[in-house]
């Protein structure tokens, strides 16, 4: 209690490069798979800024048509397999469920160490991808492209992917387990905070999804390396068989990616509005709901596949049922904010940057989901447009104002206020600047992964790769900032937001094993309540 | 049907835009009228409404379905060419579109079609998946390796317009475009009489059915070693293995190319499959052919065979 800030907590002791890469401290684990996720981050943006280039001008002159596939490719399965899949739930997520939970670490704290291991090992087999020359089927591994035509490193980047998979189960296990047994007296279900729902929810779909992309991958590598005819008509097989599996996961992991981010949300709108979330059950409750029917919907990426059109519509519908949740996560925390005392820190201009994003990726899932219109939409620059929305605009919108949220927390360090606020600026306009004039170029008809296309998309291509570049600008600015704050930020107080909540009582950065004494809980989640005399309502 | 899709496009942007605007404008003065003025200030004391929960559950959910329906009636028309629709068929492979008219004049990578008039193209693809898209159109559809699949449209105006691969098919899959020429019906006429024919998509098929030898066992009086042919489209085909099928394109696709898929009912899998020996062009005009066999007296018959009824 009376040690300074920095003394005694899991960054401090003990010490030393060892005792880093075999820690089972569930927040030393959150710092090392933030490291190395913010590494992929890199390429991966290394690899969209080849690609945005590239679509500078409408004839393919700066990369050979080879290497824009596997530009766009490589972009792909890193972002998507080593950073939006873990970004949340294996950075803020291992840090501070077990906070949250009121409990000293994850129920399995070697099989967290573990899950990070299997990560660097698949992220290592992607960096061999790489530098053996790439992969070129698109990160969906389309068969039979991938299986008979392409003559890259299919087999390795697909076997990446699948060992990436094992360590996303292994956390999502993980947190099932810490949430079911490790509660502290008192913390009942539903005075859970919402982060944990959201990442509950999540991890049910990691259990149950992950191990189903991992097979089909397995069965590419297979008819790839053996000749098994499993998804090509040669022998056999059918193509689509692997849209059907590949989607059952693939379509669920974009709840992966953005479930996490609307717990982060939840937090975020409570606490910087000193409120009790609107409709708590509600938007925990809609966290299930996405995450089940979630399951329910990957036949919508097949419309046009040759799919039963009979099967198309169920699809739709279910596709349309999604809608209903996300509305209502969206409304409560609107409502949230009304009557609030709303915090105009940084923190609150993520928050507003994420709603915005949201809801122009959501909203626009509809178009999607209606079949009539996804005939024209699918497969151009719409997609491309709608789904960075979700996955960058909302995901990575709220890890970061998660990491601007909880860095003092973390670190036990300050960032710059006013440059937090100029990096959300920055990365909000330069997301739609980069975003938005794909959705009209791809009503337009621009396809996707054109590495040349016709001359008169060229000027809404400028601006996009004009937008990127300021979106590149946000990103880098808060990376410097964060690594700067490390050395010299001013030492963070416990509960800079005045929030509620376990993580905000103990130190900042947390003792090794979070709590002095074994926390007791008394109380719902959000229970913000007057510290002076103050009328309210 | 342009028209349609981009009228249920609108109606969707307009339900999407009022949600966005709302909710926007509510964060933003929200965050305005409520902002913290006094550093210890807490929010109201407010925990949720059902009343309110139920409203925006219910208002999402009834415009969705809205979508859903209006959507599902779109796509049912585009997914169902009308009966009487001009026949084309192409075929997609890395990197180029191959078309036949069905008067037998072949193209690549352009596409001419009469005005006014609607057109069903038969699609399939020789090597990996593709996509035939024209975006002006608003139609696109699969082109599966193993399948036949189809769409139609109607050409309104004159012109010429992008037909593009939408499915990513390998390094050249931006240069897989070609285009798509309307014409007025005229013009086609005097473009396809200046085209070179090499036989309708039908009298090729003849030729085929009889070089493939197919004509040997599948004879018109059911005597030979396999079924009679006659009026077998679209009719029902009982299977050796139980059970029925329809004898659509792709049917009759799997039959010649793997033939011991779905036997037919009292005969024996005798047949050779012809996977790897005929080209999906070939397969399309067998299939023509197949399609224009009919039963030899159905008292008058008022449509004439088209292609010599395969006597």
């Amino acid at each position: 209690m009376t040690a300074p800030a920095g003394r005694h907590s899991y960054l401090d002791e003990p010490h030393g490069v060892a005792a880093w890469l075999l820690t089972r401290d569930h927040k030393r684990i959150a710092m090392l798979y933030l490291i190395s996720i913010t590494v992929f981050f890199a390429l991966g943006g290394f690899f969209a800024t080849l690609v945005r280039l590239e679509l500078l001008t409408p004839q393919g002159d700066l990369l050979t048509p080879d290497l824009y596939n596997k530009a766009f490719t490589l972009h792909g399965i890193i972002m998507i397999f080593f950073f939006l899949v873990p970004a949340v739930p294996a950075t803020l997520g291992n840090f501070f469920i077990p906070i949250m939970c009121g409990t000293k670490d994850l129920a399995f704290p070697r099989i967290n160490l573990l899950s990070w291991y299997l990560y660097i090992i698949g992220g290592l087999m992607a960096l061999a991808v790489v530098a053996m020359g790439g992969v070129d089927t698109g990160w969906t591994f389309y068969t039979p492209y991938s299986t008979h035509a392409s003559a890259t490193m299919v087999t390795l980047a697909a076997m990446a992917a699948f060992v990436a998979g094992f360590s996303s189960i292994l956390t999502g296990f993980n947190f099932i387990v810490t949430v079911h047994r490790m509660r502290a007296p008192g913390l009942t279900w539903f005075r859970l905070p919402l982060f944990v729902w959201a990442h509950y929810a999540t991890s049910l779909v990691m259990i149950l999804g992950t191990p189903v992309v991992a097979i089909t991958l397995v069965l590419v590598a297979a008819e790839r390396t053996l000749g098994l005819g499993i998804f090509d008509p040669k022998l056999g097989g059918d193509p689509v068989l692997f849209q059907h599996l590949f989607w059952f996961y693939s379509h669920p992991a974009v709840y992966i990616m953005i479930l996490p981010g609307m717990g982060v949300i939840s937090e975020m709108v409570a606490a910087m509005s000193r409120k009790q979330v609107f409709g708590y059950s509600f938007v925990a409750f809609s966290s299930l709901a996405i995450a089940i029917l979630g399951f329910l919907v990957w036949g919508h990426h097949l419309f046009m596949s040759s799919q039963s059109i009979y099967a198309g519509l169920v699809f739709s519908i279910i596709t349309m049922l999604v809608a209903v949740p996300s509305a209502v996560k969206t409304f409560n925390w609107t409502a949230t904010m009304y009557k609030g005392s709303i915090s105009w820190e940084s923190p609150t201009y993520w928050i507003i940057g994420f709603m915005g994003l949201f809801l122009i990726g959501g909203l626009t899932g509809l178009f999607l989901a209606t079949m009539g219109l996804d005939v024209h939409l699918t497969d151009t620059y719409f997609v491309v447009a709608h789904f960075h929305y979700i996955m960058v605009g909302g995901n990575v919108m709220a890890f970061l104002g998660g990491l601007h949220f909880y860095w003092p927390k973390m670190t036990g360090r300050k960032y710059p206020e006013t440059l937090g606020k100029v990096s959300a600026v920055l990365v909000f306009v330069g997301f739609n600047l980069t975003f938005f004039p794909q959705f009209v170029l791809g009503y337009m008809g621009m396809p996707r992964r054109y590495h040349a296309y016709p001359a008169e998309w060229q000027v809404l291509n400028v601006l996009s790769t004009g937008g990127a570049g300021i979106l590149g600008i946000g990103y880098t600015l808060l990376f410097g900032y964060f690594v700067w704050s490390l050395f010299k930020g001013e030492v963070a107080e416990r509960n800079p937001w005045g929030a509620t909540g376990l993580e905000w009582q103990i130190p900042s950065p947390p003792p090794t094993f979070n709590f002095e004494q074994d926390p007791v809980v008394t109380e719902p989640a959000y229970n913000y309540k007057p510290r002076r005399e103050v009328t309210v309502g | 049907m342009a028209m349609e899709v981009d009228l249920l496009y609108l109606f969707i942007v307009s339900v999407c835009a009022f949600f966005a605007i709302l909710v926007t404008a509510l964060v933003v003065f929200f965050t305005i009228k409520y902002r913290r003025r006094n550093p210890d200030d807490v929010g109201a004391d407010i925990h949720g409404s059902l009343i309110l929960e139920l409203t925006w559950t219910f208002i999402p959910f009834v415009l969705a379905m809205a979508m859903f329906a209006w959507g599902a009636d779109v796509f049912f028309r585009l997914a169902r060419p009308p009966a009487d629709a001009m026949e084309i068929y192409v075929v997609g492979k890395q990197w180029m579109w191959k078309v036949q008219h069905p008067a037998g004049v072949k193209e690549i990578n352009e596409l001419h079609v009469p005005v006014g008039r609607d057109v069903r193209i038969h699609l399939g693809s020789e090597d990996v998946i593709h996509d035939f898209s024209i975006p002006a159109f608003r139609v696109k559809m699969d082109a599966v390796p193993g399948k036949i699949t189809t769409l139609w449209f109607r050409a309104t105006k004159p012109g010429t317009y992008h037909l593009l691969c939408l499915e990513y098919c390998g390094t050249k899959h931006s240069g897989m475009i070609g285009q798509v020429i309307a014409m007025e019906p005229q013009d086609y006429e005097a473009w396809l009489a200046g085209g070179r024919s090499t036989g309708t998509a039908v009298e090729n098929g003849e030729r085929l059915f009889t070089s493939f030898q197919c004509i040997t066992c599948h004879k018109d009086d059911s005597t030979g070693r396999g079924p009679s042919l006659l009026g077998v489209y679209g009719s029902t085909v009982e299977l050796t293995s139980g059970g029925t099928v329809i004898a659509d394109d792709n049917y009759l696709r799997e039959s010649i190319m793997n033939s011991q898929a779905k036997v037919v009912k009292g005969y024996q899998g005798i047949m050779p499959a012809f996977q790897g020996q005929i080209s999906e062009e070939n397969l399309m005009q067998l299939i023509a052919y197949i399609k224009t066999l009919k039963p030899a007296a159905p008292a008058g018959g008022s449509d004439s065979p088209a292609g010599g009824g395969g006597q």
